[in-house]
């Protein structure tokens, strides 16, 4: 294998497995700005995961090759509407953040797992017809040398997560929106004071967060499980979270940690085809991603700073 | 995170909640609620197997439980004791294969430690990162659940001996010398995989609640927990307290991986996915609102709702993660227990409202408004 194919072969693949990261951590910073710690991402990514995947199943015949990106909607808007549990949960009914984000994780397998043997007769579904593969973008693809790099045979979910990366950033910290969210995060009382409505506001990131979460599920689900089981999501919200944290509850810093855990995830996968990493035993490149998050909340988590009212519950006097 | 006591009227109706909402599901997509509850109640109660089968799915429930309310005490969110009950499964099964010979007084002792020991490493681990550098055990645990899982199936399948597997993906039977199965209890439920794990777990209760209650350490676990800076303070170290909690937490759950191991399935088999028994366990705790004894109550709960779920695709067509549905569903009405308090509190200020206008009638005069109700729900 020619070095160049091996750069490609190792971007394409890190491409493919950030981009569920990228939004689900974007959507996580969304909320933790508004103070909602949301460890439900995990379930969250699940529901958009089942969501997109009978979307695809039921639309690929008449939709063609338009359907995943549609299969990226309805996971939004499934796991927007799931988020709303964790919203109605910690916002009105003030339970306890992670409790509330656990029982997300413990309902989404269970529920999807349920509704696809309630529709397909069968604890897993069929392989979709319509997957995002590999695509190239045009134009940008014809530069030399980091044309075929980066832009051919690439992951459009990618690079549409940047795009949201670029836009999240400008909307938490340019808008007056992001301002007031960003305030409800640091200070709920002094935002209350100054007339924001907390509650809608901590909605509303929770529900940003749900729409995220959702996309990078969908992402999952037709760009590399291709199907839906229970064990589609298996720990990427959580890595997303992770990610969240490392990049400091910025979405720049979220894309660029997306990015490098995104490498190590591919690095398990595709290492047996690298000359060097192929000698290594498939154990430890498997646990890699795992064993580098933590090493990274390790070294990262004392230096950062979560919003100052990140998880606790603002009730106003009566 | 602060311990959250529950009253006794909270878990119930989140019990209440958490069925109400598994019938509508069941009603939503065509199924017959009340036979589906049936079918639930007769596979978990219809002979003296199946009860054995709920006794089975308790103990290790209620261990990791224990082992979740006491860092939860120390305030620790452990994620990971499905992790850390599979540690100790894992090496309790490798250990007591490897030696056939060993005399059961050792054997089992020896085992047990090792299992519980296994799972106290894999605590602690978490407890000190956070202690030392701040890393949010929330995710170092869950990381640390797929490592464990992953480290567990190779060394199943890529370093333990041949000779003690039965196949690739399964290991041989623990011998005789290393069960916890005992004749009297297997021949009164019908062969069904009850074990002396049950009165393992019924003691751990007893010695878990005199620990934190009545001893030293379980003093200044409960003191760091409630407030770290004052524990410091006093001279306690709330470094060495968390490490410790999130060991005996560990220690716990990897007790409840070994009795699995060594009681329930006699052998360790690749797994899909980390044990359930993690999970639900922390789900039992949750309900049992802090309490030694909601524990136990919560425990048989959400074993009769397993054990029960079992049968529902068989006699009534409903998939058995209905039975997972309406836990996710208790523990969430459990989470916002402000709404049941305010539904209680309502309920109370109307009371007192209609006694209070029959009252005023009574004297012709006008009551004082009722603050403290709207306190209440806090």
């Amino acid at each position: 294998m020619t070095l160049m194919a091996m750069l490609a072969l190792i971007i394409s693949s890190t491409l493919v497995y950030s981009a569920p990261l990228i939004f689900t951590s974007i959507g996580g910073t969304f909320s933790e700005r508004a103070g909602v710690v949301n460890v439900g991402l995990e379930g969250i990514m699940g529901m958009g995961a089942f969501a997109a995947v009978v979307f695809n199943l039921t639309f690929a015949g008449t939709l063609g090759a338009a359907t995943p990106w549609l299969g990226l909607l309805a996971g939004a808007v499934v796991g927007l509407l799931f988020s709303l549990l964790h919203a109605v949960a910690t916002v009105t009914l003030r339970a306890d953040h992670v409790i509330s984000g656990t029982v997300i994780n413990l309902m989404a397998p269970a529920l999807g797992v349920f509704l696809i043997k309630v529709l397909y007769g069968k604890g897993q579904t069929a392989p979709i017809a319509q997957d995002f593969g590999y695509a190239s973008v045009p134009g940008l693809s014809k530069i030399p040398f980091l044309g075929q790099l980066f832009f051919e045979k690439t992951s459009g979910p990618a690079w549409l997560a940047i795009l949201v990366a670029v836009i999240s950033w400008y909307i938490i910290f340019k808008t007056k929106f992001g301002l007031r969210l960003r305030s409800v995060g640091e200070n709920p009382q002094a935002a209350d004071t100054l007339g924001l409505s907390v509650a809608r506001l901590r909605y509303s990131g929770v529900m940003i967060s749900g729409l995220l979460g959702g996309v990078g599920g969908a992402v999952v689900a037709q760009s590399i499980s291709l199907n839906y089981s229970a064990s589609t999501i298996v720990g990427q919200g959580f890595m997303a979270m992770a990610a969240m944290i490392f990049g400091r509850w910025n979405p720049i810093g979220a894309l660029f940690a997306s990015l490098f855990f995104g490498l190590s995830q591919s690095l398990a996968v595709v290492g047996a085809q690298l000359p060097g990493l192929n000698t290594i035993p498939s154990i430890w490149l498997q646990i890699a991603p795992y064993i580098l998050t933590i090493i990274v909340l390790v070294f990262f988590f004392g230096k950062t700073r979560a919003p100052k009212a990140d998880g606790v519950n603002y009730i106003k006097a009566a | 995170m602060t311990t959250q006591k529950n009253s006794l009227s909270v878990a119930l109706f989140s019990v209440l909640f958490g069925l109400i909402i598994g019938a509508i599901i069941m009603l939503v997509f065509g199924y017959n609620p009340i036979a589906g509850y049936m079918a639930l109640l007769g596979s978990a109660f219809g002979s003296m197997q199946d009860i054995g089968g709920v006794l089975t799915q308790m103990t290790p429930l209620i261990l990791t439980a224990l082992g979740f309310t006491v860092a939860q005490t120390a305030g620790f969110f452990n994620i990971g004791l499905s992790g850390q009950a599979l540690a100790g499964w894992v090496g309790a099964v490798w250990y007591s294969l490897s030696f056939p010979d060993m005399p059961v007084y050792l054997m089992i002792p020896s085992a047990l430690i090792i299992g519980a020991g296994l799972g106290a490493l894999a605590g602690a681990i978490p407890g000190w990162l956070r202690a030392q550098f701040g890393a949010s055990e929330v995710i170092v645990t869950i990381m640390m659940n797929y490592i464990l899982l992953f480290l567990g199936n190779n060394i199943l399948q890529n370093t333990m001996s041949k000779g003690i597997k039965e196949s690739a993906e399964t290991t041989k039977q623990v011998g005789a010398n290393a069960s916890l199965q005992m004749k009297w209890l297997t021949d009164l439920t019908q062969g069904s995989s009850i074990s002396a794990g049950i009165f393992i777990s019924l003691i751990m209760i007893v010695v878990v609640w005199f620990i934190m209650t009545k001893t030293t350490l379980g003093f200044e676990i409960r003191a760091v927990g409630l407030n770290p800076d004052a524990a410091k303070y006093a001279g306690m170290s709330a470094k060495r307290n968390a490490v410790v909690a999130m060991a005996i937490s560990g220690g716990l759950a990897g007790l409840a991986g070994t009795i699995e191991g060594l009681g329930n399935y006699l052998n360790f088999f690749t797994q899909n996915g980390s044990p359930a028994i993690g999970f639900d366990g922390m789900a039992v705790a949750l309900l049992g609102g802090g309490s030694y004894l909601g524990i136990l109550g919560a425990a048989a709960i959400l074993s009769i709702l397993k054990i029960g779920g079992l049968g529902m695709p068989m006699s009534s067509g409903v998939p058995f993660e209905l039975v997972d549905i309406v836990t996710a569903s208790i523990i969430f009405f459990v989470g916002a227990s402000y709404l049941i308090k305010l539904m209680q509190a309502r309920i109370k200020a109307m009371d007192e409202k209609a006694a209070q206008t029959t009252k005023a009638k009574k004297l012709a005069t006008v009551g004082s408004t009722n603050d403290s109700n709207q306190k209440d729900g806090e």
